[in-house]
């Protein structure tokens, strides 16, 4: 059960002068339950790939793979597959339109042909999922705040229970505390339902604390593929290409260098923090 | 999918036609338009391709392109070869049941085909090598002249610049929301009409509400910059005819005669 994406390309405007290779040679295995960073600086192609795992553009060369089938098959049920991989776009908010949160969440599962019980008892759940109240459930989606709306947003998506969750630029707008809270949630929903998670993001900051993997893409390549504290150890390289690795990095390696014996590839604070305090008890 | 529309869109690339003066190209195309409908013989109809051919070839915009455009606009064509095939009255050349073909018919959709064909991708050409700043601003110099008439020629060239600099964001943000849905099990394709036209609310609620917050945004931004009307407005970059503009309008001429002379002697049927 995975995702595998075998020397993936696309290009826009094939056709044009204006032709720009989105992803060049992209090869990719997501196994299942992972949380998956996906990082790059703008243009880089992230959003581009993410169109790829639920089937909405179409490779230009190479084959993307579902459970070890071709998505791209004559017969392959493409209408499931989105159901299975649900994606969630930048400033999802912008999708709403239905009269109550509710009956918009209702729309992805009533899509699959879900019963309308079964479709309301799911909104209800990926609602709570999201921590939206009872209270807001039959207003207007549009009178909500910018960080309420994303997350019935998001909801929308997890109302169809897939088993691969794709968020694209999930934070892009929001406050610190926006910000916090929707990572905070989709952390919890790993942890709960132990779905596969890829967090797409410009920001090493906000993904370090919460995934094992960390991909980086530039130019459309793949530039790095590991775990965070192996990708955060190139951060010279990650700062050519327009990117950087979380703060905690850089204030550890310069400790190091003014001579304190701490692990520079320490990537949260907690971790830091213990770092720090063993390297100072030592003394 | 919807990016596909070519039709008002700006194709960016260097040319002689990119480079002409707005102005001419909005008279040549609405010249070339007029005289589409002034010939009823095969040769009119080969100078008017030789002509659209050759201003193809001169803006270096691909033809492919062009037709992209144009698949666009078949159910419009089909629907009017179809009434032209058969509510055509004249000599009857295939009668299935209660519906003939007559001949008139026959060339009457063809010609209507072609000339609909001509101008579509005629028009086109226009705002394919003009940027919809340059376009206004030809439209308003041109329709200088009904100031006096007290039509508001500058209100009106400002909407429709707005207007076409909107297409391409529009369809942009049409595309993101449809694909938005479509990841959410939407479906646009199947079903009959109805559930077709139910299937549209996903996709027009929310692009209606961009369109108004855009238009809002952007009725703000011009007035924080103190706009206020087309009066004792300046221009940074004003029209000035150069010599290519002469030599095109030339052309235009020639191109009238070459027409006219067609459609009085015509040597094909």
């Amino acid at each position: 059960m995975a995702i595998i994406l075998d020397h993936v390309n696309h290009i826009y405007g094939g056709d044009t002068e204006m032709a720009v290779a989105a992803l060049k040679d992209v090869c990719l295995t997501i196994p299942d339950g992972q949380f998956i960073g996906l990082i790059g600086h703008t243009g880089s192609g992230k959003s581009t790939l993410v169109q790829h795992l639920n089937g909405l553009l179409k490779p230009t060369g190479g084959a993307i793979y579902y459970n070890g089938r071709d998505i791209h098959d004559e017969d392959y049920n493409k209408k499931e597959l989105r159901s299975k991989v649900g994606l969630v776009f930048q400033y999802p908010e912008h999708q709403l339109f239905e009269a109550d949160v509710f009956s918009d969440v209702c729309f992805g599962p009533k899509n699959l042909g879900l019963t309308k019980k079964e479709a309301e008892l799911r909104a209800y759940q990926a609602l709570r999922q999201v921590g939206i109240e009872k209270e807001y459930f039959y207003q207007s989606p549009f009178d909500l705040s910018g960080g309420q709306k994303r997350r019935v947003a998001i909801a929308g998506v997890l109302a169809m229970q897939p088993e691969v969750l794709v968020l694209d630029e999930p934070t892009a707008g929001l406050d610190p505390k926006g910000r916090d809270e929707i990572l905070d949630q989709v952390a919890k929903l790993k942890e709960e339902t132990g779905i596969t998670v890829i967090l797409v993001s410009h920001s090493m900051e906000d993904v370090a604390k919460y995934v094992d993997r960390i991909i980086v893409m530039n130019h459309g390549s793949v530039m790095f593929d590991d775990v965070p504290r192996e990708v955060f150890c190139h951060y010279r390289e990650l700062e050519q290409v327009g990117l950087a690795a979380p703060q905690v990095t850089y204030i550890m390696h310069e400790l190091r260098n003014a001579g304190l014996n701490v692990d520079p590839e320490a990537t949260t604070l907690e971790e830091a923090k213990a770092e720090i305090l063993k390297a100072l008890g030592k003394r | 999918m919807i990016r596909d529309i070519t039709l008002g869109q700006y194709y960016q690339t260097d040319s002689v036609i990119h480079r002409l003066d707005p102005r001419v190209k909005l008279v040549a195309t609405f010249v070339y338009i007029i005289s589409l409908f002034l010939f009823h013989n095969f040769t009119g109809y080969l100078v008017a391709a030789l002509f659209l051919a050759a201003v193809i070839k001169l803006s270096h915009v691909p033809f492919q392109y062009m037709v992209k455009g144009m698949k666009a606009i078949m159910f419009l064509l089909l629907l009017t070869v179809v009434f032209n095939l058969f509510l055509t009255p004249g000599e009857t050349l295939i009668q299935i049941w209660k519906f003939t073909i007559t001949k008139e018919g026959l060339k009457l959709s063809i010609f209507m085909a072609i000339r609909l064909v001509f101008l579509i991708i005629g028009s086109s050409l226009m705002t394919l090598t003009t940027t919809p700043n340059h376009l206004t601003d030809g439209m308003e110099s041109l329709m200088g002249p009904l100031k006096t008439l007290k039509v508001p020629v500058h209100e009106i060239a400002m909407m429709m610049s707005i207007a076409l600099r909107f297409i391409p964001i529009l369809l942009e943000e049409t595309d993101k929301i449809m694909k938005a849905q479509i990841a959410r099990g939407a479906d646009f394709e199947s079903g009959n009409l109805i559930r077709k036209a139910k299937a549209m609310i996903p996709l027009l609620v929310p692009l209606f509400i961009s369109a108004f917050h855009r238009a809002n945004d952007l009725a703000m931004a011009m007035e924080a910059r103190c706009y206020r009307g087309g009066e004792h407005r300046t221009k940074m970059k004003p029209l000035h005819y150069e010599e290519r503009d002469t030599v095109a309008y030339t052309i235009l001429v020639l191109y009238l005669i070459v027409l006219v002379v067609v459609r009085n002697i015509g040597f094909l049927p």
